[in-house]
């Protein structure tokens, strides 16, 4: 029955986002949840990113595709300060999170990740139980009281899809779940602290077909509440699941557009190159 | 192609399989295994045969050209020896073997030959018997006694004699244990804590002589209170001290006589007797529970004439108690260094160069640190603490001097590098990904190492904290200089107010090892105790392991995510 309704779905999601050409979908039209201006990047001597200009609307699904090492998965981690972490990692240029420059030195990135939540390629759940997991991000804010976090964690995990499968086993090691369950639950954790913009490192580069379906369908019921952007190397996957798509290369931005458009009709040579195979 | 192998005897073929080096790493383990097993087996059988009631043997002893003499005692060691060596020594032997067994005979009675232990040549023993009347009584002082009871006296008259001795002596032992119990408590208790109290006393008086401030009429206030206080002290004591000398008046009443091998007759006050048996008598139930209640006194009882006798509680408590202090001074101090150097210091030269430097540190001889324990903790640390803090007591140091805090301190010092690369060992390994995940979620850096990665690395600080014990334990050098000594008189916790008294110097296992096997004046008698302590000293450190080892496979098992 599942196997049906996953069926269903799938092919409801495919019908929709190939399907909705009636022009809603214009970039100018969209509200702009993230900005980037003329953002260059530099690992030590190296320059990963050159010039990235772009705009990111809210409550949508924007994919970044692109050859391995081409910057998409730094792009991506410029949005909540995590290359931060890399030694000797140089930022030039702008982020505008609702018009305000994330890398203002007045902001504090622990703030601005409450705000931008992300989810890695690998399910990276903590040893703890799925309970604690998900509590994680509240606890860190203060909050202890068993009620409300009782509430987030179910809402969390409601919204991930995952608490009819793991309600009666919260406090078990989040451990002992499956790959797929641990990267729901990851997302589950992400959302528990109501970010507005959620990152997704190919979320589902490491799952099983199914698992990875799934995870599709949570992103799309998502898109409903959060910005959502999407690095990911599976170009069906962009297709399935995104109303714009970014393409990159070699660090430079090199068509950005709606979907629909990006695939069947690209602007540039490079991208129809890369998208019908003949490179990457 | 065939894909049997043709030439499957062929040398070279054995050792392209890997077969050598798989032989010698076995053989490798099984040296080990058989080294350790060894090392326990040694130690068992020469340390806990010590507490068995061996039958006491009666025999002629006449060398050539000797008067017979009559021997009792217990065989301790059997060995054979050329017959050269004993020509050498001035015997003279008439007989064409080549090797002459000699035994080695524990005689007792110390105080009345003069040596407790001797060799004899087994040639030269006849009439050798078991005799069921012979006693073997152990006492406070002098060692063993091995001899035939023949009367038991009450204020200097005979009241048994004969064959009814030895249950009238049974009784009489009994009562002058249950006195001895009486006046071991209020010696030892009563008015040791007496003691305690009246030297706090005095050095609140120091304290009120220093302190200039006071006025005059405040000052004389306090005197009379300590004035009072003192008083009533020294009623009690006297009232202790009354009970005592009625007490020893009762003690000192009985007495016995007894026939050792000479057939000279000597008087033993019951005063000075521990225990009174008959092994030839006992039947091997009898052996084994007395063998049982043997063993739990060495292990529960205080030591006897210069440690040669008795138990050893006192120094496995103080091993025991160190280590624990240890571990608690140097998990944190660990820890945190390694948390700095691992994950905020700048990965640079001066960091490679502070990690080398640590890493040597556990390289130092350990005689070092006590030297380095010795000249800054107790001297200069101590010396200072003496000044502020107890400055009435002075010049006699409180904290200047060794003892259980410095020594502590010191061995803390010692395991320091262990913990510290350890730990950093174990925030090495925790995968970046649950970092990030964490920072993802609007953590800072240091929520992210104290709800995630610190728990994580727990089990690495468990292992180095292992190590550490398993280090600390064993090391009796430093301890000599700074804390260790032969005998204490009280544990380093006890009754007294404020119970833990840091600044005692206290007993340690390792160190009574040494001070048994090395510093004793009865070498013989104290041997079989070297092994026994060592043994026990083995069980400990593997008792506190294995304790560690399990609370660390406990935390693994809870935080099991390093493969991801």
């Amino acid at each position: 029955m599942s196997t049906d309704s996953t069926k269903a779905r799938t092919h409801a999601i495919r019908m929709d986002s190939l399907g909705r050409s009636a022009g809603t979908k214009k970039l100018a039209d969209e509200d702009i949840a993230l900005t980037v201006e003329d953002l260059n990047l530099f690992y030590g001597e190296k320059q990963a990113l050159y010039n990235v200009d772009m705009q990111i609307p809210r409550k949508r699904v924007t994919a970044f595709i692109g050859p391995s090492g081409c910057g998409k998965s730094t792009l991506l981690r410029c949005f909540n300060r995590m290359n931060d972490l890399v030694d000797g990692c140089r930022i030039n240029g702008k982020i505008k999170l609702d018009s305000h420059n994330i890398y203002d030195k007045s902001v504090d990135a622990a703030a601005l990740r409450r705000n931008v939540g992300m989810v890695f390629q690998k399910p990276n759940p903590f040893p703890k139980s799925i309970y604690e997991n998900v509590a994680y991000g509240l606890r860190i804010q203060g909050i202890n009281k068993k009620r409300v976090l009782d509430e987030a964690v179910e809402r969390s995990l409601r919204g991930a899809a995952l608490w009819d499968e793991v309600k009666d086993r919260l406090q078990d090691n989040a451990l002992g779940m499956s790959g797929g369950q641990q990267q729901r639950l990851v997302i589950a954790r992400t959302i528990a602290v109501e970010p507005e913009v959620l990152l997704l490192d190919e979320p589902a580069s490491a799952l099983d077909p199914i698992s990875t379906l799934k995870i599709e369908e949570l992103i799309y019921e998502l898109k409903s509440k959060y910005t959502i952007v999407i690095v990911t190397h599976n170009m069906q996957q962009a297709a399935r699941v995104s109303d714009y798509t970014a393409f990159m290369y070699m660090g430079k931005l090199i068509e950005f557009g709606d979907t629909d458009t990006l695939f069947t009709n690209p602007a540039q040579k490079q991208t129809e190159d890369y998208i019908t195979g003949r490179y990457g | 192609m065939p894909l049997e192998s043709k030439k499957r005897h062929s040398f070279y073929e054995w050792c392209r399989r890997g077969e050598p080096l798989i032989w010698i790493n076995a053989a490798a383990v099984s040296l080990s295994a058989i080294a350790v097993v060894g090392l326990l087996v040694l130690l068992m059988v020469r340390g806990f045969g010590h507490f068995w009631p061996a039958d006491v043997m009666q025999a002629q002893y006449q060398p050539h050209g000797d008067s017979a003499t009559r021997l009792i005692g217990e065989q301790v060691q059997v060995e054979s020896v050329p017959i050269e060596q004993l020509r050498s020594a001035g015997f003279t032997i008439d007989t064409n073997e080549v090797f002459l067994d000699r035994q080695l005979i524990k005689k007792g009675n110390r105080d009345v030959t003069g040596a407790d232990f001797g060799w004899v040549l087994s040639l030269y023993l006849s009439d050798i018997s078991y005799p069921d009347d012979i006693m073997v009584l152990e006492r406070r002082e002098w060692g063993n006694f091995y001899g035939f009871l023949r009367e038991v006296k009450e204020a200097g008259s005979v009241v048994a004699s004969g064959d009814s001795a030895w249950a009238e002596f049974e009784s009489r032992l009994e009562r002058a244990q249950l006195l001895f119990e009486q006046i071991e408590k209020i010696e030892k208790k009563d008015i040791g804590a007496i003691n305690y109290k009246i030297e706090k006393l005095r050095l609140r008086e120091r304290g009120l002589e220093l302190d200039e401030d006071m006025s005059p009429a405040r000052r004389a206030e306090k005197e009379a209170v300590i004035a009072a206080e003192r008083a009533e002290l020294d009623n009690e004591y006297r009232a202790y001290q009354r009970q005592l000398i009625e007490l020893y008046g009762q003690i000192n009443r009985d007495s016995i006589v007894a026939e050792v091998a000479s057939g000279q007759q000597v008087e033993l006050p019951l005063a000075k007797i521990v225990h009174a048996y008959k092994p030839n008598a006992m039947g091997i139930g009898g052996k084994i529970l007395f063998y049982i209640a043997k063993f739990w006194e060495f292990l529960s009882d205080e030591p006897r004439e210069a440690n040669t006798e008795g138990g050893i509680f006192p120094a496995i408590f103080g091993t025991v108690v160190m280590v624990i202090i240890m571990s608690i001074i140097v998990t944190p101090f660990g820890v945190v260094a390694a948390v700095y150097l691992r994950e905020y210091a700048r990965q640079g030269l001066m960091t490679r160069i502070i990690r080398i430097a640590v890493n040597n540190l556990a390289g130092v001889p350990s005689i070092v640190y006590g030297v380095f324990g010795l000249g800054f903790f107790i001297y200069f640390l101590g010396s200072e603490i003496d000044q502020v803090f107890f400055p009435e007591a002075l010049p006699a140091p409180t904290f200047g001097t060794p003892g259980l805090l410095w020594a502590s301190l010191t061995l803390a010092l010692l395991t320091l590098p262990v913990v510290i690369v350890a730990t950093e060992e174990g925030l090495s390994r925790i995968p970046k990904a649950l970092r990030e995940g964490s920072l993802a979620l609007g953590a800072t850096k240091a929520e992210t190492l104290w709800r995630v990665v610190l728990p994580m690395t727990s089990p690495a600080m468990m292992t180095g904290l292992i190590l550490a014990v398993a280090r600390a334990a064993g090391e009796v050098a430093p301890l000599m200089l700074v804390g260790v000594v032969k005998l204490a008189p009280t544990l380093p916790v006890n009754g007294n107010f404020p119970y833990f008294h840091l600044d005692q110097k206290f007993m340690h296992l390792g160190f009574h090892i040494y001070d048994v096997g090395f510093q004793s004046p009865n070498v013989e008698a104290a041997r079989p105790l070297v092994y026994a302590t060592a043994l026990l000293l083995v069980v400990i450190i593997a008792l506190l392991n294995l304790s560690a080892v399990a609370l660390r496979n406990h935390l693994r098992e809870k935080y099991k995510a390093l493969e991801i």
